[in-house]
């Protein structure tokens, strides 16, 4: 452990890249248990309602779930790429490549929006007549549709805050080349915000 | 280790000003709830939970004032089940979960590793914020809404969806009461991995941190299961999604699969560590090193991981297939072996030590008796077909209070009356803690003991009338309470005063070996001068301090 104390009364005060990294490490798997603890509940009822979770699937827009897909793979390249960009430090394209991420997080809320806004034009939402006219199977599918899709969303908005964190700490050069775990902390964050959502979209998408 | 440390706290040494006197640039209470240093926030902590304490242990004694008769007694039906709903969330929640980490981890754990703070300190701080939130939202939760919640601790689906008491809110407190129990679990993991002093690996930790981080490991990889569940039970009452409602395929069951994949390893996240204070206290108060080091340490382990998958045990009735039943009975008894190593390896510490028999050791003593009663009726119940007959008795409330409260109630109370003096600085009167102990310890058995004859003649559990057949173990149980609550308050009186006007404590005052024994008392912000070097096991009692050489 490295101790750079700057004065007695904050000699708390070290820095630990490889013990941050590890707590974020730590952090990310409360998550995915998390998340795991959903996708139980997911293939228990997907199992006891097979076809009403076939015929529920068919309502899923795959091209639109296909582009969020792309959007969030591409995004973790971009995170990937800004903490390589100010190890060398380049850090005007550090910053060019976070905004990039934030602008491809926002465009996947947005696509989200209107794929949400379209199941609620179409009556398929909680409680809506039309989804409880289908029977118990499809609405357990759209309750754990929207359930998971929607903490997931709230996992990209607090990935976007911790991004935009970061940034302004890069702009004022409080993270730099050779201080930049806080970076990669919030890299291996968005990481798993794309992680979680590999696994949401066969789930909900593509399995017929 | 330096000359620098084994002096500090010693007669003639110049000592310097604690953790208490401190100056932080903060004023008043503010030098409290801002405060990052892991001794302050543990006494944050301790206060906090000892109010949850009190109230939880006062709801307690009103819930055994109605059972004393058949027929209401002093309060409502609807009353009763809100207070032994409030009792459980109270307790479990906010005393035994955060219980000794929170407290005891956070004090002693940074200083017995030879560190100066935890690694991320003001996430230490953030984690008391929730657990003073979460503590907020229950007890709100009490007052506004549909009226007190209802249902018992375990928030049950169906009945925890459809009641109309506000339930949904306090399932939300606990959801960030875990949150806190996560981030807590997370700093000391990242802290006893990362901050060890140089010389001390894994096979040279105090066993207290070594139940830490099997606990830590449970905290982290277990509480999120519950979390998610509970938000589910608040959004099927808030949005209406119908995720345990067979109505729309849901599937009660499955709510308490998920709830006890959490809630029995959160049994382990109560005992482990409560395992680790008495595995301090023995070797100190028989003045030999500890026996089996490495049996005790890897069992913490064993116990986290098997802890892992005996869940099923609670559910026996609920419905499951005959496999899944013996499976989980299987397992559950091989958990017991991990805890019998440790007894084993406690009992055989005693044997042929040199032995001070202080108020810590009294507590100890107690825990491995009120312990083994525990862990044998756990056995009981382990297995299928007794449990088909002793499920939802008062059999198994006797149970888990021998565990819960027998074992982390006494460890806690142990702990404390071991770590006191370092905590404040000051000694207690030993004659009058030895008191409040015997009060305790008779009253606890006098109290739950009961319960077991009770319930094997079948009277069932959080029924608020029962047949006049029960009158007699129900009454003593009562009875029991009185004293409980007596040793209780005569202990806290006790150490009371001792904080406010007890002779000062020296620095090492049991004769220990472990780190925090080695500075003075109370320690200094920083804990030490100089950060020791280790060259040997913790244990390691010998004439002088020819252990150092």
């Amino acid at each position: 452990m490295s101790d750079h104390s700057a004065s007695p009364a904050h000699a708390h005060v070290h820095r630990d890249d490889t013990g941050s990294k590890l707590g974020m490490w730590f952090f990310i798997f409360t998550e995915i248990l998390l998340f795991g603890a959903l996708f139980i509940v997911y293939s228990v009822y997907r199992f006891k309602n097979q076809d009403a979770f076939h015929a529920a699937a068919l309502n899923l827009d795959t091209v639109i779930g296909t582009i969020n897909t792309v959007i969030l793979l591409v995004s973790s390249a971009t995170i990937a790429m800004a903490i390589s960009a100010l190890q060398q430090k380049n850090k005007r394209l550090a910053i060019i490549l976070m905004i990039a991420t934030l602008a491809l997080a926002g465009g996947f809320l947005v696509n989200k929006y209107f794929e949400w806004g379209a199941k609620f034009h179409h009556g398929l939402y909680p409680g809506a007549e039309h989804l409880v006219s289908l029977g118990p199977g499809q609405n357990q599918f759209f309750f754990l549709y929207f359930f998971m899709t929607g903490l997931h969303a709230f996992h990209v908005i607090v990935g976007m805050g911790f991004i935009i964190f970061v940034m302004r700490q890069v702009m004022r050069d409080q993270l730099t080349f050779d201080n930049y775990t806080r970076l990669e902390n919030a890299g291996l964050y968005w990481h798993l915000v794309d992680l979680i959502w590999i696994y949401l979209f066969p789930l909900f998408y593509l399995i017929h | 280790m330096s000359d620098s440390v084994l002096t500090a706290g010693s007669p003639g040494h110049k000592r310097e000003p604690s953790y208490l006197e401190m100056d932080t640039g903060h004023k008043g209470i503010f030098a409290w709830i801002l405060a990052t240093d892991h001794k302050r926030i543990a006494q944050l902590y301790f206060y906090s939970m000892m109010v949850m304490f009190l109230v939880g242990a006062l709801i307690g004694v009103l819930i055994r004032l109605e059972l004393m008769a058949p027929g209401r007694t002093i309060m409502d039906a609807q009353t009763y089940n809100g207070f032994f709903t409030l009792h459980g969330i109270i307790m479990i929640f906010m005393f035994v979960i955060p219980g000794l980490p929170a407290v005891f981890g956070n004090f002693v754990m940074p200083i017995m590793i030879g560190a100066k703070d935890v690694a991320f300190p003001r996430v230490n701080l953030l984690s008391w914020y929730l657990y003073v939130a979460g503590g907020i939202i229950v007890l709100v939760s009490q007052f506004v809404g549909g009226g007190p919640p209802d249902g018992g601790w375990t928030f049950y689906a169906p009945y925890s969806v459809k009641s109309a008491t506000n339930i949904g809110m306090a399932a939300l407190g606990a959801f960030m009461l875990g949150f806190s129990s996560i981030l807590t679990g997370l700093n000391f993991l990242v802290t006893i991995h990362r901050l060890r002093a140089p010389g001390m690996d894994f096979w040279k930790m105090p066993l207290f941190v070594w139940s830490l981080y099997a606990t830590g490991w449970i905290q982290i990889l277990a509480t999120p299961v519950v979390g998610i569940t509970l938000v589910l039970i608040v959004f099927e009452r808030v949005f209406q999604l119908g995720f345990f409602d067979p109505a729309f395929g849901g599937d009660p069951i499955l709510f308490q699969h998920l709830f006890w994949i959490y809630s029995h390893p959160a049994v382990y996240i109560m005992i482990l560590p409560a395992m680790g204070a008495i595995s301090e206290i023995i070797p100190t108060f028989a003045q030999r090193t500890i026996f089996g080091y490495k049996a005790i340490a890897v069992s913490s382990m064993l116990i986290a991981f098997v802890g892992y998958f005996v869940w099923g045990h609670h559910m026996y009735t609920s419905g499951m297939s005959e496999t899944a039943k013996w499976v989980f009975s299987f397992i559950t008894f091989l958990v017991a072996i991990p805890s019998a190593i440790k007894v084993f390896n406690w009992i055989a510490t005693l044997y042929k030590g040199s032995i001070n028999i202080d108020t810590p050791l009294l507590y100890a003593v107690a825990f491995i008796f009120t312990f083994m009663i525990g862990g044998f009726t756990g056995l009981i119940i382990g297995s299928v077909a007794q449990d088909i007959h002793l499920h939802d008795t008062t059999f198994v409330v006797g149970h888990f209070h021998y565990i819960v409260f027998g074992g982390v109630g006494f460890a806690f109370f142990g702990a404390l009356h071991y770590w006191f003096p370092k905590i404040y600085g000051k000694m207690y009167n030993a004659k009058l803690a030895n008191i409040a102990w015997g009060l305790f310890f008779f009253g606890f058995n006098v109290l739950y003991f009961p319960m077991f004859i009770a319930g094997y003649m079948g009277m069932p559990r959080r029924y608020f009338d029962y047949l006049p057949d029960f009158y007699i173990p129900n009454l003593i149980s009562t009875m029991g309470s009185w004293f409980l609550y007596a040793g209780i308050i005569l202990m806290i009186y006790n150490l009371v005063k001792a904080r406010r006007s007890g002779p000062p404590a020296p620095a090492n005052p049991w004769n220990g070996v472990t780190l925090e024994w080695q500075i003075q008392s109370p320690p200094t912000y920083e804990n030490f001068d100089e950060i020791p070097v280790i060259k040997d096991n913790p244990y390691t009692f010998k004439k002088e301090s020819a252990r150092h050489e």
